[in-house]
């Protein structure tokens, strides 16, 4: 049998010998345009079909109360509980006027009303550092960074605690994101490098280097946070000298970062030993020392590797901050259960419209994360795993 | 076996020539695996500009003898003596040595989060100091040399394998080497791709280089190498200049290699 548009014998004859070479062609139809998409991915069989068609009766049962709770019954505004009460039957959802009234507690926690422009102004310079390293395209990166990891922190420091004639606010009466923030901020950003290095001691080859590694990671891997907090807050005092002691913030913040350092070291570990030996010695052969090779060759792949892992690191972290709580700080999560006893805002739907809108600060945060991660894995994509 | 011929290559002889200074010596040389016993008293003395091909079956040691070379392996007993320099456990003296070898590996082993300039300019750059500008130049030179300098903005996953194997030839010679290695540098190619390297490695024979290569293109052998070794067990079996080697090897274990790879 053979083909009158193909030139030349058949391929299934025992000799064939190719006539013309067969151009390119576009795709049949039916696989292209969003009618090709919604079969291909909606109805290409029986199990899809039935899947489209339920998940569709899911939506139209969840989605139309959840609305009328979040959106069409809730109350925007009111000046106290009467705004939030289901009185005369009717339907009363989210009570947002509570949110905004407790919006300045949710954000700085107890701190003084007229200082909270330093707040502010922490806030700014961070996303004025932030940002500019965030977008690859924006130069000075190096010295970007450096002022991030120096100048900034010391600023952070003295607009927000105090000192250089501003009055000193005592870390107790700090609170809600802020809370969140510094102790997620600092715990993010100690715990990458020191992550690194005990990821990279870990694989050492110096026995002493090694052991101390293996000893400090599945210590603090071994041990709840919870465990870490109340440690650094009730028992650490009773070792220290009496009169001798330092803030209970910074007690938390040293326990979060050496936690999740241990974390993290263990994400990068396994970056390192993703990457081929012939890297290590082609580095090696080009005369680079362990250092420079690890910066220039070892690490910018292993970490590019692991970027899902560390980011599921940082957002665990910042969820993590919550736990706060057990030794008396109050971070959003904490500042807004705190206001549910407050009786001129007693209603019903309180506590639910406090914990949803907790949950939408974390995801918020999270989300963000969760998408530049994704976006700097796309951006680093170099091709070779083809 | 897929072997270039001889004939498919052409190479100058009349511009390789050895001089009189000694590039690598070994004297001696012993290594041991754990308990395996893998290079077995080595004695190999290399002048500069010769190009030695070292053959033999696979766990023969040929690799690791000449990774030793550059201290990828530590040899237990005996000495090696690379461009006046004894390697020992003195890091200082193996970064020395480093500096002066160049390496080319089966896999190429290019860095892949780096473009192929960045590729060639890295070492130079931190290694050797050079300003970033004279690094970039004399890489382009050499990307020109290997003729591939349109890909340098390129990453080594976009390029085939004889194309990567060139840029890892040329990352070797950025760094300005007095002795160049190679392991074999063809064994991961597809057969269409180990021309163009061969060629390459043959214009490098021709400027004077010192090279030392596992390889088993004995087509390459014949045409560019002044010495042939063949190893078995960790040891050197025989070695010969490339036309007696392959018309009259000396020792049987040398007959049945060759019968096996040459027809």
């Amino acid at each position: 049998m053979t083909d009158v548009a193909s030139p030349g014998p058949d391929a299934r004859s025992a000799i064939y010998v190719r006539g013309t070479f067969v151009p390119p062609s576009p795709p049949p139809g039916s696989t292209v345009g969003p009618f090709g998409w919604a079969h291909k991915n909606l109805f290409s069989s029986p199990f899809n079909i039935a899947a489209t068609i339920l998940t569709a009766l899911f939506l139209a049962w969840v989605v139309p109360p959840l609305l009328d709770w979040l959106i069409f019954d809730a109350v925007w505004t009111g000046e106290n509980r009467e705004a939030c009460l289901p009185v005369d039957g009717r339907e009363v959802g989210a009570c947002w006027a509570w949110v905004q009234a407790k919006f300045g507690q949710i954000l700085y926690g107890r701190y003084p009303l007229d200082q909270r422009w330093r707040v502010d102004l922490t806030a700014l310079l961070f996303v004025a550092g932030l940002v500019p390293l965030a977008i690859p395209k924006v130069p000075y990166k190096r010295e970007n960074t450096i002022l991030m990891l120096t100048a900034f922190p010391v600023a952070a420091f003295i607009l927000l605690y105090g000192g250089f004639g501003l009055p000193v606010v005592e870390t107790a009466l700090w609170g809600g994101l802020l809370v969140t923030l510094v102790v997620a901020v600092t715990g993010i950003v100690a715990s990458l490098p020191l992550g690194i290095l005990l990821a990279l001691g870990r694989r050492s080859k110096l026995p002493i280097v090694k052991t101390v590694s293996v000893i400090f990671i599945e210590f603090w891997r071994g041990v709840p946070l919870i465990t870490v907090l109340f440690m650094a807050s009730v028992m650490l005092p009773l070792f220290l000298p009496s009169g001798v002691n330092f803030d209970k913030l910074l007690r938390a913040l040293i326990g979060v970062a050496l936690f999740s350092a241990a974390y993290m070291a263990e994400t990068v570990r396994g970056g390192l030993q993703a990457i081929p030996k012939g890297q290590y010695e082609a580095a090696a052969a080009m005369g680079l020392g362990y250092w420079q090779s690890m910066r220039l060759v070892i690490l910018p792949q292993a970490l590019k590797i692991v970027i899902p892992g560390i980011v599921n690191s940082f957002i665990s972290l910042f969820k993590d901050t919550s736990l706060v709580l057990i030794i008396g700080l109050f971070d959003v999560l904490g500042i807004i259960q705190l206001n549910f006893s407050d009786a001129n805002w007693s209603a019903p739907t309180v506590p639910a419209t406090g914990f949803v809108f907790a949950a939408i600060v974390f995801w918020i945060f999270c989300f963000g994360m969760s998408r530049y991660s994704q976006y700097m894995e796309r951006r680093l994509e170099t091709g070779h795993r083809r | 076996m897929t072997n270039i011929a001889a004939e498919d290559l052409s190479a100058d002889r009349s511009k390789m020539t050895v001089g009189s200074q000694v590039a690598v010596e070994m004297i001696g040389v012993n290594k041991w695996y754990g308990e395996f016993h893998v290079l077995r008293d080595i004695n190999l003395t290399v002048r500069k500009g010769e190009r030695i091909v070292i053959c033999g079956p696979s766990g023969s040691g040929k690799s690791t003898m000449i990774r030793c070379i550059n201290r990828l392996e530590e040899h237990q007993k005996g000495q090696i003596i690379v461009d006046g320099t004894e390697l020992t456990n003195d890091l200082k003296k193996i970064d020395e040595v480093r500096r002066e070898v160049g390496m080319v590996f089966q896999h190429f082993n290019l860095f892949p989060h780096l473009t192929i300039l960045e590729n060639c300019t890295l070492a130079p750059i931190w290694v050797r100091k050079m300003p970033k500008r004279q690094a970039e130049e004399a890489a382009m030179e050499y990307l020109a040399k290997v003729r591939i300098p349109e890909q340098a903005h390129k990453y080594p996953g976009q390029l085939s394998g004889g194309q990567q194997q060139r840029v890892a030839i040329a990352r070797s010679l950025c760094m300005n080497p007095k002795i160049m290695l190679f392991d074999e540098p063809t064994s991961a190619l597809d057969p269409e791709m180990v021309k163009e390297v061969l060629d390459v490695m043959i214009s490098l024979a021709e400027s004077g280089m010192t090279m030392l290569c596992v390889t088993h293109e004995m087509g390459f052998a014949r045409q560019v190498a002044n010495r042939v070794i063949f190893m078995d067990q960790g040891q050197i079996v025989e070695q010969n200049d490339p036309e007696a080697f392959f018309t009259n090897p000396q020792h049987e274990r040398t007959r049945l290699f060759l019968s096996q790879i040459l027809h």
